[in-house]
């Protein structure tokens, strides 16, 4: 079954990370590539991503006749996505293991980070009711 | 590499040839992680050269020698790292014997593989990718196509599972007669578990995952024709065959879910039915009766059935009772309860059901919902049904089968 992995953050926490010193972005940076390196040796990785920055994020509406109406402004509250993962596991547990690898990445001062990340099955087409 | 199709024939040669191969090099060079990686590079060498060269006159010497040539490079090149490639090289030469001098009983090698691929210290998804490479002869590339993964993930876990062989230190033997029984369930339940991957994932866009079923199912017809007395084994070839007699009929163009009793029953396959019967019925004389013969017995029941409303019921409940007193998986109570409901009526499943709410396993599982929403429908509670199908919707991990579930809701609340 495979799960994704969501970063998720506030322009707040984006605003913070852009501050970090050279040496903790460089930890994190090589944190993150170890754990991806990881996923992939451990046979359960799917893709990874990340996002550009909230700064550039924009909702979108049709219009009347389909033309894109785009809305830049957001409240400080929302989170948006920073990056995720996708894994393919045998349990949720599994996954929720993973998740909790990700979110100890190395924030400033090299200590855990601790981020939160949000878990959520990807459905597939498997089907068990027995029909 | 070439991602052109191959010649079917060929394929099926490469297949039916790799487990043989692969027991041939294991016993030569007693390493099994070796050994598979330098089947599969002859294997695929073949499908390179074969379609322009032709058949060789002995296909299977040709994949063995171009196997061992590919494992003395291997050993030459290990060595090297050890910086003892002179001696090595040479001793190699000298150990490589005629091909076919290193003959075993193919049969017994083809047994043994499965027994290693579907030991117990593999995860479920580890023995499976394992098993299509190693006895099915599945490049690793087709494997991550049907599992929906990154062919290097694919790589990753097959060779995780070769480790772990190595590491629990399975012999390349056939099981002692004490173990025999209990690896041969464990090799006829990853069986099993590749034919669901492929049945229960909706047809159309995944026809590859369809395929899973057929390998699955090629698979069982040989540890059939190995294990010819086994009723077990024949009990789950006569299961696959039954089930997926019914592929056809189990989705419509979109690929939506059609249930058992809505089914155009004209789309089964008879031909496939007729065989699942004659495979089991030869069962029965043999005496000793297991789960995977009732599970087939059912799906007898309902395939002989012209018309859903004359299945009889009766009988599948029967079986029902045998397959409960044998096995403690709360599936198979959960689909016991429906088979009360259309003998007893939906009242007496219901009160079943309460009873399988308390088991941990089920509780939170989504086909308790369906069949619950189910069972009230019947039972003419129709705000319940909605309230149970849609609680069933939000937990299933099928896109398909939520669409299903929703679906029957807005049957019920429109």
């Amino acid at each position: 079954m495979k799960y994704i992995l969501m970063m998720n953050g506030t322009k707040a926490n984006f605003a913070e990370y852009a501050k970090w010193s050279k040496k903790d972005m460089e930890a994190n940076v090589a944190f993150m590539r170890t754990f991806n390196k990881q996923l992939k040796d451990e046979g359960v990785f799917v893709a990874t991503e990340g996002l550009g920055w909230p700064d550039q994020a924009r909702l979108v509406r049709a219009g009347k006749d389909g033309t894109p109406i785009t809305d830049g402004v957001f409240p400080e509250s929302k989170e948006f996505l920073a990056g995720y993962w996708i894994v393919d596991v045998e349990s949720p547990e599994q996954a929720y293991k993973i998740a909790a690898r990700a979110s100890a990445a190395p924030g400033p001062g090299g200590a855990p980070g601790n981020v939160p990340i949000e878990v959520r099955q990807v459905l597939g087409s498997h089907s068990d009711l027995g029909l | 590499m070439t991602t052109q199709p191959l010649d079917p024939p060929i394929e099926h040669l490469l297949r039916e040839l790799t487990p043989q191969v692969l027991g041939i090099v294991i016993r030569r060079f007693r390493d099994f992680a070796a050994a598979e990686d330098a089947v599969q590079e002859a294997s695929l060498a073949a499908a390179l050269q074969w379609p322009h060269d032709g058949l060789p006159e002995n296909p299977r010497a040709w994949l063995t020698q171009v196997a061992f040539r590919r494992m003395t490079d291997h050993i030459r090149s290990e060595s090297a790292r050890r910086r003892r490639e002179s001696e090595a090289a040479l001793e190699m030469e000298q150990l490589a014997p005629p091909v076919e001098a290193a003959r075993e009983s193919d049969q017994d090698d083809t047994l043994i593989l499965l027994f290693m691929c579907c030991h117990t210290a593999l995860t479920p998804a580890s023995a499976i990718a394992l098993t299509l490479r190693a006895v099915g002869g599945l490049t690793t590339a087709e494997i991550a196509h049907a599992f929906l993964v990154p062919e290097a993930t694919m790589a990753q876990r097959i060779s995780r599972a070769k480790q772990s062989i190595k590491d629990s230190g399975i012999p390349f033997q056939l099981p002692t007669t004490e173990e025999r029984a209990q690896r041969l369930r464990a090799v006829l339940h990853v069986l099993y578990l590749i034919f669901n991957e492929g049945y229960a994932s909706s047809a159309g866009p995944d026809l590859r995952r369809a395929d899973l079923s057929q390998e699955a199912m090629r698979l069982t017809r040989i540890v059939h024709q190995l294990q010819p007395d086994d009723t077990e084994v024949a009990g789950l070839l006569a299961l696959m065959l039954l089930t997926d007699a019914r592929r056809q009929a189990r989705t419509n163009a979109e690929g939506e879910l059609i249930p058992l009793s809505q089914q155009d029953r004209s789309l089964w396959d008879r031909q496939q039915i007729a065989e699942g019967v004659a495979v089991l019925s030869a069962t029965l004389p043999k005496g000793a009766v297991g789960p995977y013969q009732l599970q087939a017995a059912i799906a007898a029941v309902h395939d002989e059935a012209t018309r859903a409303e004359d299945t009889d019921w009766p009988q599948i409940l029967a079986l029902y009772d045998l397959l409960k007193r044998m096995s403690d998986n709360p599936m198979v109570a959960l689909n016991r309860a429906i088979a009360v409901a259309m003998v007893h009526g939906p009242t007496k499943a219901l009160e079943l059901l309460d009873v399988l709410r308390t088991d941990a396993r089920l509780a939170d599982h989504h086909r308790l919902d369906a069949v619950r929403a189910h069972l009230l429908e019947l039972a003419g509670d129709h705000i319940g049904a909605v309230r149970d199908y849609r609680a069933a919707a939000s937990k299933t991990g099928s896109l398909p089968e939520r669409n299903y579930l929703l679906a029957q809701a807005a049957r019920l609340s429109g």
